[in-house]
């Protein structure tokens, strides 16, 4: 059990508003969950706009921005992720080369 | 209502023309005030109202204290509460940091004054992949400015945002969106930025986008600090262009601005005395003109600090303040010498009337000496301040840097209407007439001390090289110190000039005996005379005697032959009697 759990990947993607790069952030980060981390991941959209008192917390300057807390260590993804290799390296899916 | 605006204007461009100070400015540029001492001057009131500001420096110059001083000044002063995002320091050590200057973060934070928003970039973590931009960054900005309703900003320093974040256009294009967005806010903001190599900061970025530019500076020559202050750029605004000189002490920042050379403070015809009455009448009879700036100049143990030490007492005795300013000796050291002159100075700092600030000269830098006189000067108020001495400040400045901190300090001074007294070591060579400060044509009054060396004796000559404004002495004085004080002795001048020290002595003794031995010889002339008469008086006497002996002669005779007469006659007129009677 414990292993399963250390195994999920808890994800934070924090955006402001619906803008077209938060849609295509998070459109571009569930398609490579899906394909990687299958059943393995929880995605948690922050709007910023609605609560901004979030940003001090992960330390958010850039939007969007994608937190991975667990599995340590923390990561921080900037940008729309629209380059997948180094979404996947930063998020330790696979190893940097 | 047109007609009016019409006339407005008219009249504001007549007003605008006429050359005085009374100049009516249509759009004054709001300023915030910083509350530091001195920059609100300089500045004419403050950084400007609702735009960015610059402070740039080198590492350790003071940027974040004052940043910070902005910040804290703004929630207690001007009832503006500010938000100080840090980029590089914790709240925690922030909050550390200033409370030697007594802010308390803690309590202004709590007090909803001031946010401190502590962001944290880390290279390590972060990857970069795509578009992005710094929403996320104005949106925490917005939030603390909004939740304590802040009319300032701190942003110490927004190049953290270079280490941490690659896309150097992203940065920049939205650094200048920051600084658009801060304006629109209204918030008056201050961006401290890491001095560049040939700009003012390493990216080149904020002085552009700045209305405002504030450099600092922290200078060492010969080992000695100063911190510098410059006003780069001020959009809107006249401001002084010079270079200040600041203090951090444990008030915080103080600049100031003790540059104005004008030459138009008040004057004054009162006298105050040296507290050497030979003195004061070898300066016109009264003394030195009050604020006026005097000199004491000599050679080494002539005793300029003695005399410094007598116009202390004197005017501590009239109830007056002064201020003593030791670059040589401790004040201990001062007030146990000068009671060996019966010049009693502990008295005086038992009344509150005496103060002592004693430093060594390499302590700081020149301006800062400065800065620390004028800070305890204004603190104090004082009649009287003595700089003794000023030789030693010379070991931190160029002559030229000591000259224009003297011509400051004495024009700061006199504007207050202080005196002041400066001692200035001479060299022992023959152009004693000059002091290596290069004061002396500043100085209203200029008292020379000089040893004069003959017959295997050293001894203090004193001299009035000049004095502003009142007659004086051309005599040079001895001058000795005695158990009771300074004493300048009668002048006695011999074959060779000026006698002094035992020199003077012989000669005191050898009119002394002059004028016993003219004594004498006067009495032995008057003794014979006295004589004469009495012999010539005898003679008359024994003259007079001859003469009534002589007229008793005569009378003798005179009635011997009256009496025979009268006998005869009576001899006669017995006889015819007789015969009568016969008959």
């Amino acid at each position: 059990m414990e292993e399963v759990k250390e195994d999920i990947w808890e994800l934070r993607l924090y955006v402001a508003g619906k803008t077209a790069r938060s849609v295509a952030a998070l459109a571009n980060l569930k398609k490579y969950c899906e394909e990687h981390l299958k059943d393995k991941y929880v995605i948690e959209v922050i709007d910023l706009l609605v609560h901004p008192q979030l940003a001090e917390g992960d330390q958010i300057l850039a939007i969007p921005t994608l937190v991975k807390k667990v599995p340590e260590p923390i990561r921080k993804i900037i940008g729309d992720l629209s380059n997948e290799e180094k979404v996947l390296v930063g998020l330790n899916i696979r190893p940097a080369k | 209502m047109p007609q009016e605006s019409i006339n407005k204007d008219n009249q504001e461009l007549t007003m605008s023309l006429e050359p005085s100070e009374s100049r009516k400015q249509p759009i004054t540029l709001p300023k915030s005030g910083t509350g530091i001492r001195g920059l609100d001057e300089i500045t004419a009131g403050g950084l400007p109202a609702g735009r960015p500001t610059l402070i740039c420096g080198a590492a350790g110059s003071g940027k974040t204290l004052f940043s910070m001083e902005f910040l804290v000044h703004g929630a207690t002063q001007f009832n503006e509460p500010g938000v100080f995002m840090a980029f590089e320091e914790k709240a925690e050590e922030l909050a550390v940091n200033v409370a030697s200057l007594g802010f308390d973060l803690n309590e202004l934070q709590r007090e909803g004054k001031i946010r401190i928003d502590h962001v944290h970039v880390e290279r390590s973590e972060i990857e970069e992949t795509g578009e992005y931009n710094l929403d996320g960054l104005f949106i925490r900005l917005a939030y603390a400015i909004d939740s304590i309703g802040a009319k300032r900003v701190v942003l110490d320093t927004i190049e953290s945002l270079f280490a941490g974040l690659t896309n150097q256009a992203v940065l920049r294009s939205e650094l200048r969106r920051l600084f658009e967005w801060l304006k629109e806010k209204g918030v008056t903001t201050i961006i401290t930025g890491e001095k560049g190599e040939a700009s003012l900061t390493r990216q080149g970025l904020e002085e552009y986008v700045s209305d405002c530019v504030i450099l600092l500076d922290h200078r060492v020559e010969n080992k000695i600090s100063t911190r510098i202050l410059r006003i780069v750029k001020y959009r809107g605004s006249i401001h002084g262009t010079n270079e200040y000189p600041f203090l951090i002490d444990e008030e915080g920042i103080s600049v100031l601005p003790v540059t104005s050379l004008q030459l138009n403070h008040s004057v004054s015809s009162e006298r105050m005395s040296s507290g050497i009455p030979a003195l004061d009448k070898m300066l016109g009879g009264e003394g030195f003109f009050r604020a006026s700036s005097i000199l004491v100049s000599g050679t080494a143990g002539t005793g300029k600090t003695s005399i410094a030490g007598s116009f202390v007492d004197k005017t501590c005795s009239d109830g007056k303040r002064a201020i003593y300013f030791a670059f040589e000796e401790s004040p201990r050291q001062i007030v146990r010498n000068m009671q060996s002159i019966n010049i009693d100075l502990q008295s005086h700092i038992d009344a509150g009337l005496l103060q002592f600030s004693a430093a060594r000269p390499t302590l700081n830098g020149l301006e800062m000496h400065l800065l620390n006189i004028v800070k305890l000067v204004e603190k104090f108020n004082p009649s009287v301040v003595v700089l003794d001495p000023i030789s030693n400040l010379i070991t931190v400045g160029s002559n030229s840097e000591v000259k224009s901190v003297l011509t400051r300090l004495i024009d700061f001074l006199q504007g207050l209407g202080i005196t002041v007294m400066f001692t200035a070591l001479t060299l022992n060579d023959n152009r004693t007439e000059q002091t290596d400060d290069g004061v002396s044509s500043l100085v209203d009054v200029w008292i020379l001390v000089r040893d004069i060396e003959s017959n295997g004796e050293r001894n203090r000559g004193l001299y009035v090289m000049k004095s502003r404004g009142m007659k004086h002495s051309n005599q040079v004085r001895e001058f000795v110190i005695t158990d009771q004080g300074l004493k300048l002795v009668e002048v006695f001048l011999g074959p060779e000039g000026v006698l002094t020290g035992s020199a003077r002595e012989t000669q005191q003794l050898l009119e002394k005996t002059s004028e016993a031995l003219r004594d004498h010889a006067v009495s032995r002339k008057d003794r014979e005379i006295e004589r004469k008469r009495f012999v010539l008086e005898s003679k008359i006497a024994s003259l007079k005697e001859e003469f009534e002996s002589l007229q008793e002669e005569l009378n003798k005779s005179y009635i011997e032959d009256e009496l025979k007469k009268s006998i005869m006659d009576d001899n006669r007129r017995e006889l015819t009697r007789k015969r009568d009677d016969l008959l």
